[in-house]
């Protein structure tokens, strides 16, 4: 089984390049196989954007029109070379997405779709307006491409063009999947908190990927000009836009190989149904669209992983090789002395409307310290930490943190200065391992970038890092799990599990948000050892919790807060005494 | 271009903005309530343009037959899910009733008023009584089971609805396209300019609609239902309002706005039956303007689309379309300095 999923793709490679070839083939089923791999990559960079980074575009076919006119007018009406034409064809679908990104991705998430079908419709009206582009009827005499001399006429030498840009462009997608800004794009699918304080710009990312799925589309767009030796803007409209994410929701938007399934669905059923379809009506249309739109509501209804999730059942991912036994250690930050002042929070304030959640709270943490934030319910706790951590921006108030102003900045900042944190509800991805999961702790301490990545230029680094997420796991005990999804843990391994991922990123000061939440009684006490051994290795921690008992075991000094102001502070047996800290708790007798 | 030319123009824009206003207040409506970008929202204004041909020509419009077939699917999904669930016969009996007997009744009614020939308003309204019940039978097969889906999932849902829509409108309607005769013919001049009694049909007419809509919201507890479901759908729901009948009302309301779009659209201009797609995304490129939220910001929206489309088909006619979708981007970057974090789950 693990032998599949390591040979699979060079089986499957062998197949498409070596054996298809080989066979006395109609040159009806090569032009098919060319538009399936047309499609294929066209879709891939769907799959990568909604599927992986849960971000959607209806201008994929837009983009596939920039690279296809791009490589028409300049190889037909220039002369230039077609190897130029492909970087100029890409270099201008890397701008619109740029501008396009720029202009959406800042906001919710469904304003870059809205974007992409108005700027497809956008360029196709103007595509079909424009003189020099041939108006409606579009432009002919597109030269073949020339490889080491020989000229690519026919279906069949484009195939073999065709087909390694498609399997070339798989395999530079599972390489990015499984590597540092891979498992970055697979965060921001569920909310870019987490990913933020890890570390990650998910502004920047959400850029990449919509680049990534640009350059796709244009790639696919200069090989259609040159295999079809002509282009005119009907293939580019909206409509193909929706249809390239119908293939990629059908193959199965979360897997590389849903894209080529999808792809090659959509492409044979299609040309059934345009035969069919018009024979049972008894009238010429495109009836197909019915089928294609009652589909993707079915397939979104009953298999929103589309049909690749059945395959891939059938053949489970093997774990991962332990191979980063001798990897180098990540670099790691001084740390701060014992007793040294580490965090200053200074009359910190939030406002939400006319509402103050926050009043002016202020406390010191020094090193080595567990500091406790406790108090009923909606006394501001969590609040406080999200101001802290940057998650929310202050009203007023300063943080001081290691004697940097830490106050205002956004959390992937203070991240970086050191402040790693969990969250009340666990925030991780589910469909990632434990060690993955962890691994994007390390986010900060590793460089490698989208380009190595796809190359698989990073594997060194990627052996640090999974060493680091093992060490981690193993220093909370749950080194034994690290194979399993995140997302089928208990809650208690899930809370443990957020804890090594902040510990991964090597901080000065470690903010717990409510760990012993929802957590069962044996649980607790296997959280409380993990904290008092942290402790005892020098860490710092601030802990914002409601269970009294596993506070007052715990902490060496106790913040308390109500209807958000601080009400004292104080050692635990302090707190514990302290009549305004039972009223708050329990009320006062009348 | 002088003065009167500009007068012409901005009547032109003006009277198609407000034909993109009721389609982009739709928009902002089911947007608000269901979390869906109702992408097919111009399906309807060519069903309701061509329902109204069918019926100028004497024909049984294909709208009749179109509505039955959605009502059977609609009763059968849910004939499949009750016996799923193991509901009593006798209720699920009264709620497939409750599915069917509308369509049924006014496809009867449909069927026998076509070759009478009635008065155009009569037909007219005959129109909005067989297009406005599709809003809730697309709301209950293609969106019901989704309500807790992601806005992303709703959107790709959308198009797919909006896919099979156009094909279905290509079958049930045929490839023509048809211009519908004026509702009211006389002509109005004031000063230079001269307008027709359509162009105040169709300002009344949206006044009249967005007024009647005000009204709804702020004084009828229905429309005080819709408004908590839009602030907080677990909220609305646990105060006892339904988000399913949250949904149909909402899809109800965007199809009666649909349908009658399509009525005051049908005279100025020859619609097929794919014409909704274009002039429902201009009333979208309006409701995005609103980001998606605001009834007035739509309404101002949709103006200044209209205004554009006029202008920019003066100028440049071959890319007016071009200068109308295009303006979307200008719009969205001033969102996203205005009011870059709005993060939704």
């Amino acid at each position: 089984m693990a032998k599949l999923h390591r040979y699979g793709f060079y089986v499957f490679a062998a197949v498409m390049l070596l054996l298809i070839p080989a066979l006395p083939l109609r040159a009806f089923w090569i032009t098919q196989l060319n538009m399936i791999g047309l499609y294929s990559i066209a879709s891939l960079g769907l799959v990568l954007l909604t599927g992986v980074a849960g971000l959607t575009s209806f201008g994929q076919a837009a983009f596939v029109g920039v690279g296809a006119y791009t490589a028409a007018f300049l190889a037909a009406k220039m002369g230039v070379s077609p190897w130029l034409t492909l970087f100029i064809g890409i270099a201008l679908s890397v701008v619109v997405a740029l501008v396009l990104g720029a202009i959406t991705l800042r906001m919710s998430g469904h304003y870059l779709p809205l974007a992409t079908i108005a700027w497809g419709l956008a360029l196709n009206y103007t595509m079909a307006n424009m003189e020099f582009l041939g108006k409606y009827d579009g432009l002919m005499g597109v030269p073949p491409i020339t490889v080491a001399g020989v000229a690519l006429t026919d279906g069949k030498g484009m195939y073999a063009l065709i087909w390694a840009f498609a399997l070339a462009a798989a395999l530079c997608a599972m390489h990015l999947l499984d590597s540092r800004p891979g498992r970055a794009i697979r965060a921001l699918k569920s909310g870019t908190t987490m990913a933020e304080a890890m570390g990650i710009s998910t502004f920047r990312y959400k850029i990449v990927v919509f680049v990534l799925a640009a350059v796709l589309a244009a790639i696919s767009g200069w090989l259609y000009a040159h295999f079809q030796r002509t282009v005119n803007p009907s293939p580019f409209g909206i409509n193909k836009g929706i249809e390239y994410l119908f293939m990629a929701v059908l193959g199965g938007v979360g897997h590389v190989w849903g894209a080529f399934l999808g792809a090659g669905v959509v492409k044979l059923v299609e040309d059934q149904l345009q035969v069919l379809l018009p024979r049972l009506i008894g009238t010429s249309g495109n009836f197909e669209v019915i089928v294609f739109g009652v589909l993707m509501i079915v397939v979104l209804k009953y298999a929103p992983d589309g049909l690749w999730s059945f395959i891939a059942k059938r053949f489970p991912t093997p774990p991962r090789a332990r191979d980063w036994a001798s990897a180098a250690a990540l670099p790691a930050r001084p740390k701060p002395q014992r007793g040294e002042l580490l965090l200053q929070v200074q009359a910190v304030r939030k406002e939400f409307g006319g509402l103050v959640a926050v009043n002016d709270i202020s406390f010191d943490i020094r090193a080595g310290d567990i500091v406790g934030l406790i108090g009923p319910n909606g006394a501001g706790k969590s609040t406080t930490f999200n101001l802290i951590t940057g998650v929310l921006s202050l009203t007023r108030g300063a943080v001081q943190f290691r004697g940097q102003a830490v106050g205002g900045l956004p959390s992937r900042e203070i991240a970086r200065a050191g402040m790693s944190r969990t969250f009340q509800h666990v925030k991780m991805i589910p469909e990632m391992t434990v060690l993955e999961n962890v691994a994007l702790g390390g986010y900060l301490r590793s460089a490698n970038g989208t380009l190595k990545a796809m190359l698989r230029l990073d594997r060194a680094e990627e052996r640090a890092l999974f060493a680091e997420a093992e060490a981690q796991l193993t220093r909370i005990g749950m080194a034994h799990q690290m194979h399993e999804l995140a997302g089928n843990l208990a809650l208690g391994p899930q809370r443990l599990m957020e804890i090594a991922r902040a510990l991964c990123t090597d901080p000065a000061l470690l903010l717990l948000d409510e760990p012993a939440a929802g957590l069962r009684h044996q649980e607790k006490q296997a959280l409380a050892n993990v904290l008092r051994q942290l402790k005892a290795e020098g860490l710092s921690i601030l802990l914002v919790e409601h269970d009294m008992d596993f506070v007052m075991g715990l902490t060496d000094r106790i913040v308390v807060m109500e209807f958000g102001t601080r009400l004292i502070e104080g050692t635990p047996a302090e707190v514990q005494a302290s009549p305004v800290v039972r009223a708050a708790y329990l009320g006062t007798e009348h | 271009m002088d003065f009167s030319i500009a007068g012409i123009l901005a009547l032109d824009g003006a009277t198609n903005g407000a034909i993109y206003a009721l389609l982009a207040l739709a928009t902002v409506l089911v947007f608000a309530v269901t979390r869906i970008i109702f992408i097919p929202q111009g399906e309807f204004v060519a069903f309701g343009a061509l329902t109204l041909a069918m019926f100028q020509m004497g024909k049984v419009p294909g709208t009749v037959w179109f509505l039955l077939v959605m009502a059977v699917a609609a009763a059968l999904s849910e004939l499949v899910n009750g016996l799923k669930a193991h509901q009593p016969m006798a209720r699920l009996g009264r709620r497939i009733a409750g599915i069917v007997v509308y369509p049924v009744a006014i496809s009867l009614v449909a069927i026998w008023a076509a070759p009478l020939k009635l008065p155009l308003l009569v037909q007219a309204a005959l129109t909005l009584a067989l297009v406005t019940p599709f809003g809730s039978l697309i709301y209950r097969l293609a969106y019901q089971s989704l309500a807790d889906a992601s806005v992303l999932v709703l959107l790709i849902v959308s198009v797919g609805v909006h896919f099979a829509l156009v094909g279905l409108g290509l079958f049930f309607f045929g490839a023509e396209g048809f211009r519908n005769p004026s509702f009211w013919d006389e002509r109005f001049s004031v000063g230079a300019l001269a307008f027709s009694g359509q162009t105040v049909i169709i300002f009344l007419a949206s006044i009249a609609l967005i007024v009647a809509l005000w009204l709804f919201f702020e004084r009828s507890l229905q429309g005080k239902a819709l408004r908590a479901t839009a602030v907080n759908r677990l909220g609305a729901r646990l105060q006892g309002i339904s988000s399913d009948s949250a949904g149909t009302l909402t899809f109800t309301m965007a199809a009666f706005f649909g349908a009658l779009s399509g009525l005051l659209i049908g005279p100025t201009t020859t619609v097929f039956y794919d014409s909704g797609f274009l002039i429902g995304l201009k009333g979208f490129v309006a409701a995005v303007f609103a980001g998606l939220s605001s009834y007035p910001q739509a309404l101002l929206g949709a103006m200044l689309v209209g205004l554009l489309e006029s202008f920019g088909s003066f100028w440049a006619s071959a890319f007016k379309e071009v200068i109308v979708f295009s303006s979307i981007l200008p719009v969205l970057l001033w969102r996203s300095l205005r009011d870059p974090h709005t993060e939704e789950h």
